[in-house]
């Protein structure tokens, strides 16, 4: 009887992958992080995977990554030539990087060359075999597992990922570009990527987290990152995913910010079949602020959640979010941006704003701003559109003698540029445009325009 | 140059244009008047290729072809040019790059080398230098934030920039202080030639001081109700739309 329940649940493939890890790691692993899988194992179990019939997960519907039946990912970390990477989107950027396939460190594709030695940047696995203590206060104390499966599946499982440390008062110039690639193509896995990024306080990084797929494949990356910002550092992380069209992609990334620390987050999402993103931040320490940017550019029938929820915690914070999306086809998406004000948050100042873009009758978006205040000297606002190309504005440009299609691609690309235009990197940012004029039906022609 | 014929149209199933003449030859210039809703702005957009309105009867004869088959991009590259009478705020996109591309399309239809970026920035600062434009206009979006004035002024801008073959201005002087309408005047004298065409849309008389036209057409409820010399514009002025109601009650009461 039992048994039949756990089937329907879908947990049971998962409930044996962890078995076989604790196997694995018997004797490896630190009591404390053995305990807290455990736990995190048993709060998935007794979860399940959430339904619409949840208020968070209404309109995004996971029931196929429940009955696809994923195996752990094999470990090759050295299974790919470097070659390989050029010219794909976000692959090759120019900076120091860490490597991952299929989950797994790659010490042959990574490379730190140019880091200076304060900041520590290496495999989580590496870590919690050499020096756990390191990581003990930090990792899984931010990304609550209580009421989230798949971050209770991601802490169950934890194996690999990055870890980056900044010591007090540096600032590292370069980003750092954690690079996750699956080389998925007919075998079914599942990876679960955890990251730990500790900035220590007065000091600045750049981080680059990117998870790309190489083949068509049929894949499942269940990736949490958390990110512990101490007092007057500053960060900026960019998380591009660019996983193949038939990828499930559910990611998490918990953001703890200390007194007058800065952070800038931008997420793009073009790839995947069914993607979520949570980006959860608490400003817990006054005078912090925090800029939540992120871009979807979907088609087909790919569907992208983005969900934000941004906590004040302390007085005298600020926030502002830009999420843009843009659909066609048959693509769907949901926006969720909640933001909560703790009591005594005074003088929260937040700014919340999503705008879609629908390039075809059938493409769908359900955006939802939710704000929950609790203090009474805040000022809070929030937007939310959903439009068509402005025909007034296509008149306008044709009349001038630029063509439809050029005119449509003009106007979808400068819709995208003011959130794209937020990205501080360049690297990053000629990705994206890059990668946007290759979308765009008359692409070349906006390039040559700009 | 243009010849329309008998033009109806309508919008929103009402019909806004009820049969419409005019004929521009190459190197005039001609001012539409009329009072407000008497179909000038609809005859302008309808010349510049708006797909929203209906064409029920009549033609639209431009150099020989039927301009109402052609899409509004090619209406351009053809060399027709509406400065608008509310220019599009388009967000992202800055003057330069949307301007750049427009000139190139129609350099490209002509069968001319496409401008690179050094020419085009001599070229529009000599032109903004022309229209006393602020030059950090050109870095801006497009449209976007400019004043009313501003606006008008880079319809114009854009005008000496795509030299066009008939250039269509609604309406640009509304609003506009003297110094600036002498701007926008300065601006389409310096393009007046024996090869381009003018059809000045306006509801005063005012800037006809300074564009001088060749004739004045008097549109009333969607058709040309009279047409005559520079003059015509000072008689309107002086008497006023009302003058015309009064008339064409008069002749449909006879």
């Amino acid at each position: 009887m039992i048994e039949a329940t756990q089937t329907k649940k879908g947990t049971d493939p998962y409930l044996s992958s962890f078995a076989q890890l604790q196997k694995e790691l018997e004797g490896k692993q630190p009591p404390w992080l053995q305990q807290i899988r455990k736990a995190a194992i048993s709060r998935f179990s007794d979860l399940g995977f959430p339904t619409s019939r949840q208020e968070e997960w209404k309109y995004t519907e996971v029931a196929p990554i429940r009955r696809t039946l994923f195996r752990p990912a094999a470990y090759e970390p050295n299974g790919l030539p470097t070659e390989r990477l050029t010219g794909l989107t976000f692959a090759n950027l120019q900076c120091p990087r860490l490597v991952f396939l299929n989950g797994h460190y790659s010490a042959e594709l990574s490379s730190l060359k140019g880091l200076p030695e304060t900041v520590q940047v290496k495999s989580l696995a590496e870590v919690l075999e050499q020096n756990p203590d390191l990581v003990k206060p930090h990792l899984t104390q931010h990304a609550q597992y209580e009421d989230h499966p798949f971050v209770a599946l991601n802490t169950a499982l934890i194996q690999d990922g990055a870890l980056v440390h900044v010591s007090k008062g540096e600032v590292i110039q370069e980003p750092i570009h954690l690079l996750f690639l699956s080389t998925a193509a007919e075998e079914v896995v599942a990876v679960h990527p955890r990251n730990l990024i500790l900035v220590d306080s007065n000091s600045q990084v750049t981080i680059v987290e990117s998870y790309i797929g190489l083949h068509k494949g049929v894949y499942f990356t269940n990736s949490v990152t958390e990110i512990v910002v101490a007092e007057n550092a500053v960060v900026d992380h960019y998380k591009l995913h660019q996983e193949s069209r038939k990828a499930f992609h559910i990611d998490t990334l918990q953001v703890h910010q200390d007194r007058s620390s800065s952070v800038r987050t931008f997420n793009a999402t073009l790839g995947g079949e069914l993607t979520r993103n949570e980006v959860n931040v608490v400003l817990d320490g006054e005078g912090a602020e925090c800029n939540l940017n992120g871009l979807y550019l979907i088609s087909g029938t790919q569907h992208v959640d983005n969900h934000t929820r941004l906590e004040h915690a302390k007085p005298h914070c600020d926030s502002r979010e830009m999420y843009k999306g843009i659909l066609d086809e048959k693509a769907t998406g949901v926006f969720h941006g909640r933001i909560v004000v703790r009591p005594g948050a005074q003088k929260t100042d937040s700014k919340q704003t999503n705008n879609n873009l629908l390039l075809s009758d059938d493409a769908l978006i359900n955006t939802k701003p939710q704000l929950e205040i609790y203090a009474n000297d805040v000022k809070c606002t929030h937007g939310a559109t959903i439009g068509q190309l402005d025909p007034e504005a296509l008149f306008y440009l044709r009349t001038r003698g630029i063509d439809r299609t050029t005119a449509r691609s003009l106007l979808i690309y400068a819709f995208a540029s003011q959130v794209v235009n937020r990205i501080k990197v360049d690297l990053v940012r000629t990705e994206l445009d890059d990668y946007l004029f290759s979308w765009l039906p008359a692409g070349h022609l906006v390039r040559e325009a700009i | 140059m243009l010849e329309i014929k008998n033009l109806h149209v309508k919008a929103d199933g009402k019909e806004i244009l009820r049969g419409v003449d005019l004929k521009v030859n190459a190197g005039e210039v001609h001012s539409i008047m009329g009072p407000n809703g008497s179909g000038k702005s609809t005859l302008a957009q309808v010349i510049a290729g708006r797909e929203s309105y209906e064409i029920t009867d009549g033609e639209v004869i431009y150099q020989g072809k039927d301009l109402l088959e052609m899409a509004p991009e090619d209406r351009a590259r053809q060399g027709i040019f509406l400065a608008f009478q509310y220019p599009v705020e388009i967000p992202g996109v800055s003057n330069t790059y949307f301007l750049k591309a427009a000139l190139n399309a129609l350099r490209k239809e002509r069968g001319e080398e496409e401008v690179d970026a050094m020419d085009f920035l001599a070229l529009i600062k000599e032109k903004m230098k022309l229209l006393g434009m602020d030059e950090t206009l050109i870095s801006r979006p497009v449209n976007e934030g400019f004043s009313g004035g501003e606006k008008k002024r880079n319809e114009i801008f854009q005008m000496v920039v795509l030299e066009p073959k008939l250039a269509i201005l609604d309406e640009t002087d509304s609003g506009l202080d003297i110094d600036a309408l002498k701007i926008v005047a300065a601006g389409v004298n310096s393009l007046r030639s024996p090869e381009r065409s003018f059809i000045v849309v306006t509801h005063y008389q005012r800037m006809l001081n300074y564009i001088v036209p060749d004739a004045v057409h008097v549109l009333y409820e969607g058709r040309i109700v009279k047409s005559g010399g520079k003059e015509l514009a000072l008689e309107l002025e002086e008497k006023g739309y009302t003058w015309l109601e009064d008339k064409t009650a008069a002749a449909v009461n006879s």
